[in-house]
C-alpha cells in the first residue's frame, strides 16, 4: 500500500528553487533514510510533503484534510520544542491528539499506546520527570516516543538521532527498522551515513533540490555519488556484522 | 485536577459573598444578604442589588475574562510573559472605548461601547501577533507590547483632552488603572454577552494549545488548523478583554499572575490552565476589589494599583528567569 | 521779616496740606481696576463705579460658571496672564487666594498692587467679602447698601425648619460638607446637609452607598456638561435614579453656588421654594 506519493513536487522560496520536480512513492515496510549535504532541501522536502509549505506538484499527504493527515503521518521536526514544563508522560500523550474526538480526553486505549511508546524507547523511568529538565538526548527520546504514540502508518522525522549517544542512536534506528518490518514506513533525514547504511532499507539522496539517487544503500552510497554530492571519499564494506561505512577524506 | 477545581470554585464563591458584604454603607453581613435576596423596603435592598451585586458580579466576570485571555495568549505565544495588559491589548481596548464615548457613539447605541472596545482589543492582538508572533522571543514580545501600550495610551490621552467636557482629561487614570466603583447592572448586561461568547471561543482552544507545546510545525502536522486557532484567539481575546475594559478600564497583571500561579498545580498543561484561570482570575479580581474597599474606603483606589503591586514584582521575577533562556 | 512767620505763608502751607490730604484721599480710589478671578469679577461688577472696572476674566462671561454672564459682556475680557494684565495699565488687580501664584508674584514684582480674596466658605464670608471689596474699591456707601439688602433678604428667607435633608451630588460623587459655601446655602434654606452629617469637612467624595442609605429628601446636582465623561456617568446610576423617584431632584444653577456674592441668596430662595414643596 502506498503511504506517500509525491508527484513533481517543487518548492520555491524567495525566488530560489529549493526543490525541483521530486517524484517518489513510499510503501509499507520501508525505512527510508533521507540523506544529502546541508542545504540540499531535506527538511523542505518533508515539510512540503506534509503540506506545511506551499508547493507545486502534488503530495498525497498534503491533499488530506488536517485531521486525517494527523492520523496518517506523524512528524517530528528538527527543532525540539517543548514549550511548557509538562511531564514526559503528558508530552508523549500529546501524540494521541489526532485520535481524540470532540471533548474527550485521554482514554484507556490511548494510555496503552503511550505506555507502549515509552517502553519501546526505553524511557519508562522518565515518565514522571519534567520534560524541560531532561538532557537534550533524553528530550529527543521523549519526542520520538510522542511520534510513536501517534500510531500512524507513516512516521517522518527530521534528524531524530542528532545529539543522541551511540547506544540510543542504534536503539532508535532499530526501533524504526522494526516499525517498517511490522508493516509501517519511516522516513528519517540523517547525517550519519553509517547508521543509514546499516539500518535503512532504502536511501534517497537529495542533491541540489532534486533526487540524485534512490535505492538500497549499496546502490546509493557509490563513490561517484559521494564525491559529487558530499565531496567526500569513504570506505564501504559488507562485513559479517553487516554493512560498515566510514567517510574518510574531503574531496574538492 | 478535580480537587483544584473544587478549591478554586469554593474560593470564588466565598470571595463573592465577602464582596457583597463589604462597603461603606455599614450594612451588617446577614442583613445585607437578606436584603439582597428577599428585597423589601428601605435603602438596604437598593444598595445591595444596584450597587454591591453588580460590583461583585463584575469582579467575577472581569477576573474570569482577564485570566482566561491571559492563559490563552500565553498558550498560543508559548510565552509566560504574554498578558493582555502588558502586551497592549487592554490599552487598545481602552482607546476603542474612549473613542466610542467621546464621539458620542456610545450614547447613540448601547452596544457601541463594548463593540468599540472589542475592535480596539482585536487590533491590539493582531498587531502583537504580527510584530511578535510565535516565532518571536520574549524581548520582541515585550518590546511590541511597550510600543502598542504607549501608542494606545497617548492616543487615549489625546482623545480625552480634546473632549469638551472638563472632567474628561483627568479620566485617563480610570482607563489606565481600572476601577469597579459605581458600576451598575447596566454594565453587567453590557459586558456579559461578549464575555460569554469570547469565553466559549477561547475554551475550545484547549486541545490546540496543548498540541502547540510541541511547536507550530508538529502541532500543525497533528491536524491543528493554525489559522483557525489564531482567528479564534484574536476574536475570543478581543471580545473578553474588550468587554472587560469597556466597563471597568484596563486592569493589568491578572492574566500574568493567575496562569503563572496555577501552572505548577495543573502540570503545566495549557488546556487545564485555561479552565483554572477562569476561576483563578475571578478570585484574584474579587480579592483585589475587596482589598481596595478595606484599605482606603473613602477614596476610589484603582484596582489596577493593587494588581500591579502584586503583579509587577512577579513580572520582574519572570523576566529575570527567562533572560538566560531566550533572546 | 525776621523772627515771625508771615500769615500768608501759614495759609499757603495750610492750603498745601489740605490739598495734599484731598489728593491723597482721591488717590486711594483706584481708577483702573482689573479682576482676574471669577468671584472678584462679579463682586467688582456689582460694586465698582462707572469706568472704574476696566477688565474682568473670561470665566465671568461663561454662563456655565458666572451668574453675571450677561453683564460681563459690557467689559473687556482678560485671560489672567501677567503680561496681558500689565498692558491694561491697572492701578489695582483683584485676584483670588488660589489664582496662579506665579502670575500674582509677577504682577507684584512689576509694581502692581494685587489684592487677593479668599474663597468664601460661608454666608458670613460673603458679607465680609462685600465689605472688603467696597473698601478696596473705595465704594463704601455702595457696599453698605448691598450688605443691608443682603441681610434683609437673608432674614426673610432664613428658616429654623430642619426637618428635611438635602444632598449635593456632583460627578465623581463629589459633595460639599461642613465649612463650605454650599453647606451655608443649604443651612440658610433650612435644609440639613447630608454630607455634613456623614462627617465630611470641605469638599470630598461621598460613596454612593452612603448617599442611598441617608435617603435625602432633596438631591441637588449640577447641570450636565457638554460632551460625555465617565465622571458624570455615576449621575445616571440606577441607584441614584431610584433615589430620585422617591425624593425630589433639582438641578442647580451652578454659577449662583460658586462664588460668595449676593447671588447665593438666589440659590437659597430656590431651595426654600423646593423645600416648601416637600409637604
Amino acid at each position: 500500500m502506498t503511504l506517500l506519493s509525491l508527484n513533481d513536487l517543487s518548492v520555491r522560496l524567495r525566488g530560489r528553487a529549493i526543490l525541483t520536480g521530486v517524484t517518489l512513492d513510499v510503501t509499507e515496510g520501508e525505512f527510508i533514510g533521507l540523506i544529502g549535504p546541508n542545504g540540499a532541501g531535506k527538511t523542505t522536502l518533508m515539510r512540503a510533503a506534509l503540506g506545511l509549505l506551499p508547493h507545486e506538484g502534488t503530495s498525497s499527504l498534503a491533499a488530506l484534510p488536517p485531521a486525517a493527515r494527523g492520523r496518517a503521518a506523524a512528524w517530528m521536526p528538527q527543532a525540539r520544542d517543548i514549550a511548557w514544563p509538562v511531564t514526559v508522560e503528558t508530552l508523549v500523550a500529546l501524540g494521541r491528539t489526532p485520535h481524540l474526538g470532540g471533548w474527550q480526553g485521554i482514554g484507556a486505549a490511548d494510555r496503552t499506546h503511550v505506555d507502549a511508546a515509552l517502553d519501546t524507547m526505553g524511557i519508562e523511568g522518565l515518565r514522571h520527570r519534567t520534560a524541560t529538565r531532561l538532557s537534550g538526548g533524553e528530550q529527543a527520546m521523549a519526542l520520538i516516543a510522542r511520534a510513536l504514540a501517534q500510531e500512524t502508518p507513516l512516521l517522518m522525522a527530521d534528524e531524530p538521532i542528532a545529539g543522541l549517544d551511540p547506544a540510543n542512536q542504534i536503539a532508535t534506528m532499530q526501533v524504526f527498522a522494526r516499525l517498517a518490518a511490522e508493516g509501517r514506513a519511516v522516513i528519517a533525514s540523517l547525517h550519519d551515513l553509517g547508521l543509514a547504511a546499516r539500518h535503512c532499507t532504502r536511501l534517497i539522496l537529495l542533491g541540489d533540490g532534486s533526487v540524485a539517487a534512490d535505492g538500497p544503500p549499496a546502490d546509493v552510497l557509490t563513490p561517484e555519488n559521494l564525491a559529487r554530492n558530499f565531496h567526500v571519499s569513504a570506505h564501504y564494506a559488507t562485513t559479517p556484522h553487516g554493512p560498515v561505512f566510514q567517510p574518510l577524506e574531503v574531496i574538492r | 485536577m478535580r480537587p483544584l477545581a473544587l478549591t478554586l470554585s469554593a474560593l470564588v464563591a466565598v470571595l463573592f459573598v465577602v464582596s457583597l458584604t463589604v462597603g461603606p454603607a455599614g450594612i451588617g453581613a446577614r442583613d445585607g444578604l437578606a436584603a439582597l435576596i428577599l428585597g423589601g423596603d428601605g435603602p438596604e435592598p437598593l444598595v445591595m442589588r444596584e450597587i454591591r451585586l453588580p460590583r461583585a458580579l463584575l469582579g467575577v466576570m472581569i477576573g474570569a475574562s482577564l485570566g482566561l485571555s491571559g492563559a490563552a495568549l500565553q498558550g498560543y505565544l508559548r510565552n509566560p510573559l504574554a498578558e493582555p495588559g502588558l502586551i497592549g491589548v487592554s490599552g487598545s481596548a481602552a482607546l476603542g472605548a474612549v473613542l466610542a464615548i467621546h464621539t458620542g457613539l456610545a450614547a447613540a447605541t448601547t452596544l457601541a461601547l463594548p463593540m468599540a472596545a472589542l475592535a480596539g482589543a482585536g487590533t491590539g492582538v493582531l498587531l502583537i501577533l504580527m510584530l511578535a508572533g510565535p516565532r518571536g522571543g520574549s524581548i520582541t514580545l515585550i518590546l511590541a507590547g511597550i510600543a502598542i501600550s504607549a501608542l494606545a495610551a497617548s492616543l487615549t490621552s489625546l482623545v480625552l483632552n480634546l473632549s469638551p467636557n472638563p472632567y474628561a482629561a483627568s479620566e485617563i487614570v480610570f482607563w489606565m488603572m481600572g476601577s469597579l466603583a459605581d458600576r451598575s447592572m447596566t454594565h453587567v448586561w453590557l459586558a456579559l454577552p461578549l464575555m460569554l461568547a469570547g469565553g466559549a471561543a477561547l475554551l475550545t482552544l484547549g486541545r490546540g494549545l496543548d498540541a502547540l507545546t510541541l511547536g507550530e510545525d508538529a502541532a500543525e502536522a497533528m491536524g491543528l488548523r493554525l489559522a483557525r486557532v489564531r482567528l479564534t484567539l484574536v476574536l475570543g481575546t478581543a471580545a473578553m478583554v474588550g468587554a472587560a475594559v469597556a466597563v471597568a478600564g484596563a486592569i493589568g497583571f491578572v492574566g500574568l499572575v493567575v496562569p503563572h500561579l496555577l501552572r505548577p498545580l495543573v502540570g503545566a498543561r495549557p488546556s487545564r490552565i485555561l479552565w483554572a484561570s477562569v476561576l483563578g482570575g475571578a478570585a484574584m479580581v474579587l480579592a483585589a476589589d475587596i482589598a481596595v474597599r478595606l484599605v482606603l474606603p473613602e477614596r476610589d483606589l484603582k484596582l489596577g494599583v493593587l494588581t500591579a503591586i502584586v503583579g509587577a514584582p512577579l513580572f520582574l521575577h519572570l523576566i529575570y528567569k527567562t533572560r538566560g533562556a531566550q533572546a | 521779616m525776621r523772627g515771625c512767620v508771615r500769615p500768608s505763608r501759614l495759609i499757603a502751607l495750610g492750603l498745601a496740606f489740605a490739598l495734599a490730604g484731598a489728593t491723597a484721599r482721591a488717590d486711594t480710589a483706584p481708577a483702573r481696576v482689573v479682576s482676574i478671578n471669577l468671584c472678584t469679577d462679579q463682586l467688582a461688577m456689582m460694586l465698582a463705579a462707572p469706568e472704574q472696572l476696566v477688565s474682568i476674566s473670561d470665566l465671568a462671561a461663561d454662563p456655565h460658571s458666572s451668574a453675571m454672564a450677561q453683564e460681563a459682556r459690557g467689559y473687556r475680557i482678560n485671560h489672567g496672564g501677567a503680561e496681558e494684565v500689565y498692558l491694561l495699565d491697572p492701578d489695582l488687580v483683584l485676584a483670588g487666594a488660589y489664582s496662579d501664584p506665579a502670575t500674582v508674584a509677577m504682577l507684584r514684582r512689576v509694581g502692581l498692587r494685587v489684592v487677593q480674596f479668599d474663597t468664601a466658605r460661608s454666608l458670613a464670608d460673603t458679607r465680609d467679602h462685600i465689605a472688603r471689596m467696597a473698601e478696596v474699591l473705595d465704594r463704601e456707601e455702595a457696599g453698605a447698601a448691598l450688605i443691608s439688602r443682603f441681610d434683609a433678604r437673608l432674614d426673610a428667607l432664613r428658616s429654623a425648619d430642619t426637618r428635611h435633608s438635602a444632598a449635593l451630588y456632583h460627578p465623581n460623587g463629589y459633595s460639599l460638607g461642613a465649612g463650605t459655601l454650599s453647606d451655608g446655602i443649604l443651612r440658610a434654606a433650612g435644609l440639613m446637609n447630608v454630607a455634613r452629617s456623614l462627617g465630611l469637612r470641605g469638599g470630598g467624595t461621598v460613596a454612593l452607598e452612603r448617599l442611598v442609605m441617608a435617603a435625602p429628601d432633596l438631591l441637588i446636582r449640577a447641570a450636565p456638561l457638554p460632551g460625555a465623561s465617565r465622571s458624570e456617568a455615576v449621575m445616571s446610576h440606577p441607584a441614584l435614579t431610584a433615589l430620585i423617584t422617591e425624593t425630589a431632584n433639582m438641578r442647580i444653577t451652578s454659577p449662583d453656588w460658586i462664588c460668595g456674592t449676593p447671588h447665593v441668596l438666589d440659590a437659597v430662595e430656590t431651595l426654600v421654594t423646593a423645600r416648601e414643596g416637600l409637604e
